[in-house]
């Protein structure tokens, strides 16, 4: 009772991902991003979230997924994370689902690397696993040096 | 408790002011110990917290507080003359007071402290002046103070017991307007007057006080005697940075608006919205000044730090100012803060000499450091200066080349204004032999660092054995700025117009022709100055290509120049050559003193706009200072002009030094130097022409070459350009058999400089082009042939330095070229 814990997933290349909800500020419908030149590849551009300027990052290129089909329109999830308020870009929202804490269980060692380290592990739903996203890891990019030297 | 915590906390904020102006007053005082009105003043500061921390029972405050004041009330009543003793003394009172302010605020008590040492210095300083006479009166003044702070510390415990918060802290604020002002005229009867009734009812005190509430709350203003106290609040600073931002938030929806309504026809809308962009500007002004603090606020502790620094160094040093009332925004002086602070310590540790020094030199035994501030084209301007002794410039130039931050052959070309600048080179400062021998340098880093941050500058002038002037440009404010906006690669991007100079529009042929390279680096003759030429969409190419892109298009220039045969320049070249039918616009921006032109597509016009920062996702990325939300509700980036440079410089290396001769040949006579190109004619004689007069440097295949007439032209960019063989336009061409004057060459490379005067251009055919060097052309010999203005030793030979104008006549090369150019002065924000 008191683990049950409330999750808002989404889908990106037909895996099942979940972030807490609390993390959740909202979910807003795609609109065109501002590219970044010289910005590593994972920055998808910038975002007018109603008068601030969101930096939008593309999840799949994040955990290491192939791209998203041209054809597919993503989804923005605005989430508050240590960074500062992140748009992560998801191929589709799911639904708020509750899970509680026994069906958990630590990211097998069989998934790739990137992935592994950017989530917490997986919750066994009924019909699918949910992959539980770090918020914190998700909204970091990997290897800011190199960031750092293509703008130099 | 909340109360008790309200009262400490708002006597820890009127502390603090009244401790920043009494550090102030006392060395005014120290200069003119006579001046009751100061002396007067400082007294009740003194008294006031004496008081207050009796009430709120900080025993050690309060007692430090009362030497203190015991010590001001015979200055006061001129039994004792301030001397320097007495100041010192009185200032550490001060810096123990502060130090227990703060134990205060952090841990909410004094600390463990004994302050025994500093009680009895200022109890014997307050003694030397008893013992030349009477003591009487005095001493039992002073055995009726601690009664009376006793019975007054009573009082308010027993009256914070009885009445309601809000009540007690003007009872608090009535300690200090009452014998204040009482005792300007008779202060004892003051102090002994509450002693004669301690059992007085807390009530009585409060009714009092209530009268004066007014005024007492309004602080030391009221307590000063200034008529201003009634018109100012003082207010939460988050509360203003909220309304900064909605204004900012206001801006924007403005400019939707004014967007919207210019495109329709409706008449009352754009009333309206004009009526609404009028209000918002004034608005905005107003928000903005709100922030706006007079620079004078962070200069008013540096009295007291030169007074103390000059103490240690065995120094007079007298501090002069101007402009105070300057204002600027309230981060920006947070921001300027240590780095002012660091140059004036600098100035009186390093830059002012001894008093016997400054004597033998013929000065004044007491140095001046000036401090002056004033507004210029939308900035501050602050200059910190001093008459000492000034830097060295050798030493800082053999340092400099020592440590390698530059060649000697760099440090040999620099001017004396260049060589002092190098103090702010980073490794320059780290180095603690460098500091002994030069005399100054540590941290100038970190000031230059600082000060560019916020996006100003600073630059550094020094006249040996005259001082030494520091000046930096501050923007007024951070927060909204005036911006260019322009178009590259279907984007906008924002210039803040701080950095910007002008606009250089380039049509169709000017198009083609006005951009010219030198060594591969495109350049842009204005007015005769070389300005070296960024392509923003190259600038911004991604990826690992970019390095190399970018570099090859450099070398290649915006059209096939030199090198770009190599091939690999390909999509640089494409894209550099896409706006080349065009029309070309060049943006030219200025950073860190030095000038250069960005070209963009298009460039659409002047805004207002809310700088928002670049999430920490970007922030590394230099070439971007923010981002801002246009009329439109899209983002745009918003270019940091230094950054650009940077990064424009650091992919071609080496090519920064080609560009900064570029600009120096502009201005000859700075230091008497010209900048010459260097090659070697037949038979490897070495001669040299101005760079002025150089467009490009080509490698041109020998069968491009045709005849016309007795002439060897080529074609060249659409036109035809006439060739001149170094070896032929001398005299000895006369000793050439005829043939070899027509007969063109069929295979090889010719290497040819490009040359233009007075709008001809001819080529020149030399046999190997050596270097591009400075020299000051001595010395001189006469020419020894025609087409040769003078020989002279360049580069450690001689050489000979050709008349152009002559090999031209000689040439018989005429080829008119229609070059102007029309530049737009930056127009100002439409509000």
């Amino acid at each position: 009772m008191t683990n049950a814990r409330q999750f808002c997933t989404f889908y990106l290349d037909h895996l099942l991902f979940g972030v807490e909800s609390q993390k959740i500020q909202e979910v807003v419908t795609y609109i065109e991003l501002r590219p970044v030149p010289l910005a590593p590849p994972v920055v998808s551009g910038l975002m007018n979230l109603r008068g601030q300027v969101v930096v939008a990052l593309e999840l799949r290129r994040q955990l290491e997924l192939p791209e998203r089909p041209p054809n597919m329109t993503p989804v923005c999830l605005v989430v508050r994370a240590s960074a500062g308020t992140v748009c992560l870009l998801a191929d589709e929202v799911g639904n708020v689902v509750e899970v509680e804490e026994q069906t958990f269980e630590p990211s097998p060692e069989t998934l790739s690397p990137r992935l592994r380290s950017v989530i917490l592990g997986v919750h066994k739903l009924e019909d699918q696993l949910m992959h539980v996203l770090d918020t914190d890891q998700a909204c970091e990019i990997q290897g800011v040096g190199q960031g750092a030297s293509s703008g130099a | 408790m909340d109360d008790a915590d309200d009262i400490v906390k708002e006597f820890l904020v009127e502390s603090y002011e009244n401790l920043d102006r009494l550090d102030r007053e006392l060395i005014t005082l120290e200069k003119n110990p006579k001046d009751c009105e100061i002396l007067g003043s400082i007294f009740r500061t003194i008294h006031t917290i004496k008081g207050t921390s009796g009430f709120l029972a900080f025993d050690k405050l309060g007692a430090v507080a009362h030497v203190g004041e015991s010590l001001l009330g015979r200055l006061r009543d001129g039994q004792l003359t301030l001397d320097g003793e007495i100041t010192t003394g009185l200032l550490a009172m001060v810096d123990v007071v502060r130090q227990m302010l703060a134990s205060i605020e952090t841990s909410g008590g004094e600390g463990e402290r004994d302050d025994s040492a500093l009680i009895s210095r200022l109890t014997r300083l307050q003694r030397a002046s008893e013992a030349p006479g009477q003591s009487g009166g005095k001493s039992e003044g002073k055995n009726s103070e601690p009664v009376e702070l006793k019975a007054a510390a009573a009082g308010a415990g027993a009256s914070s017991q009885g009445i309601s918060g809000p009540m007690i802290s003007p009872a608090i604020g009535s300690v200090t307007p009452c014998p204040g002002r009482i005792s300007d005229a008779e202060p004892h009867t003051a102090q002994e007057a509450k002693p004669d009734d301690p059992a007085a009812p807390p009530e009585t005190v409060v009714e009092q006080a209530a009268v004066d509430i007014a005024e007492t709350q309004r602080g030391q203003q009221a307590a000063r005697g200034q008529s201003a106290s009634d018109s100012t609040i003082r207010l939460d600073v988050s509360l203003l940075d909220q309304l900064m931002n909605l204004v900012g938030e206001l801006v924007l929806a403005r400019n939707q608006i004014l967007q919207f309504a210019n495109s329709t026809e409706e008449s009352s809308l754009l009333a309206a919205s004009q009526r609404l962009n009028l209000i918002t500007t004034e608005l905005q002004e107003g928000v903005m000044k709100t922030r706006m603090q007079p620079i004078g606020n962070i200069w008013s502790k540096f009295p007291r730090t030169v007074r103390d620094l000059a103490l240690d160094c065995g120094k007079q040093v007298r501090v002069e100012m101007e402009g105070k009332e300057t204002e600027l925004d309230k981060t920006l002086i947070e921001a300027i803060k240590d780095p002012l602070t660091h140059l004036v310590r600098n100035s009186v540790d390093h830059g002012i000499e001894r008093p016997e020094v400054r004597q033998a030199a013929g000065k004044d035994p007491e140095g001046c450091l000036s401090l002056r501030a004033f507004h210029e084209g939308g900035q501050v301007n602050i200059e910190i200066s001093d008459d000492g002794a000034g830097l060295d410039q050798e030493r800082i130039r053999n340092k400099a080349v020592q440590r390698g931050l530059v060649t000697a052959d760099q440090a040999g070309r620099m001017s004396d204004r260049e060589i002092v600048n190098l103090v702010f080179l980073p490794g320059f400062s780290t180095a603690e032999k460098v500091t002994n021998v030069s005399g100054r340098g540590v941290g100038m880093d970190v000031v230059k660092t600082h000060i560019e941050k916020i996006g100003g500058t600073v630059d550094l002038q020094s006249k040996p054995g005259q001082g030494v002037l520091v000046r930096m440009k501050i923007p007024l404010t951070l927060a909204i700025i005036p911006a260019l906006i322009v178009t590259s690669v279907g984007q906008r991007y924002a210039i803040p117009q701080v950095n910007l100079l002008e606009l250089v529009g380039l049509d169709g042929e000017q198009a083609g022709r006005g951009i010219e390279s030198i060594r591969g680096a495109p350049v842009y003759r204005l007015r005769g100055r070389l300005l070296p030429l960024v392509y923003l969409k190259s600038a911004l190419l991604t990826g690992e290509g970019s390095r190399k892109d970018l570099g090859s298009e450099a070398a290649a220039g915006p059209e096939t120049a030199t090198t770009a045969a190599t091939g690999a320049a390909i999509s640089a070249t494409i894209s550099v050559q896409a706006a080349g039918p065009g029309r070309i616009n060049i943006v030219v921006l200025e950073a860190d003193g030095r000038q250069f032109g960005l070209v963009v597509d298009e460039i659409n016009d002047t805004e207002e706009i809310v700088v928002k920062p670049l999430g920490k996702h970007l922030k590394n990325i230099s070439v971007y200072a923010g981002a801002t939300i246009m009329g439109d509700g899209k983002v745009a980036l918003i270019l940091d002009v230094l950054g650009l440079a940077q990064r424009a410089r650091i992919l071609v290396e080496g090519r920064e030094h080609t560009h900064g001769e570029g600009a120096q040949a502009a201005a000859p006579g700075v230091s008497g130097k010209q900048k010459l190109v260097l090659f070697t004619g037949r038979a490897g004689t070495r001669m040299a022409v101005p760079l002025d007069l150089l467009a490009r440097l080509e490698n041109i295949p020998g069968p491009q070459v045709e005849r016309s007439g007795n002439q060897w032209v080529t074609q060249y960019r659409g036109q035809i350009l006439p060739l001149i063989r170094i070896s032929h336009a001398l005299e000895e061409r006369r000793y050439l058999p005829p043939e070899d004057v027509l007969t063109l060459p069929t295979m090889g490379m010719l290497q040819v400089l490009v040359l233009e005067h007075e709008h001809q251009s001819f080529g020149l055919v030399v046999n190997e082009i050596l270097d591009i060097v400075e020299s000051t052309l001595e010395p001189r010999s006469p020419a020894t042939r025609a087409g040769v203005l003078h020989s002279s030793v360049i580069a450690d030979r001689v050489t000979e330095l050709l008349d152009v104008p002559a090999l031209l006549r000689a040439g018989e090369a005429y080829e008119p070229t229609i070059r102007t150019q029309y530049s737009v002065t930056s127009t100002k924000a439409e509000a």
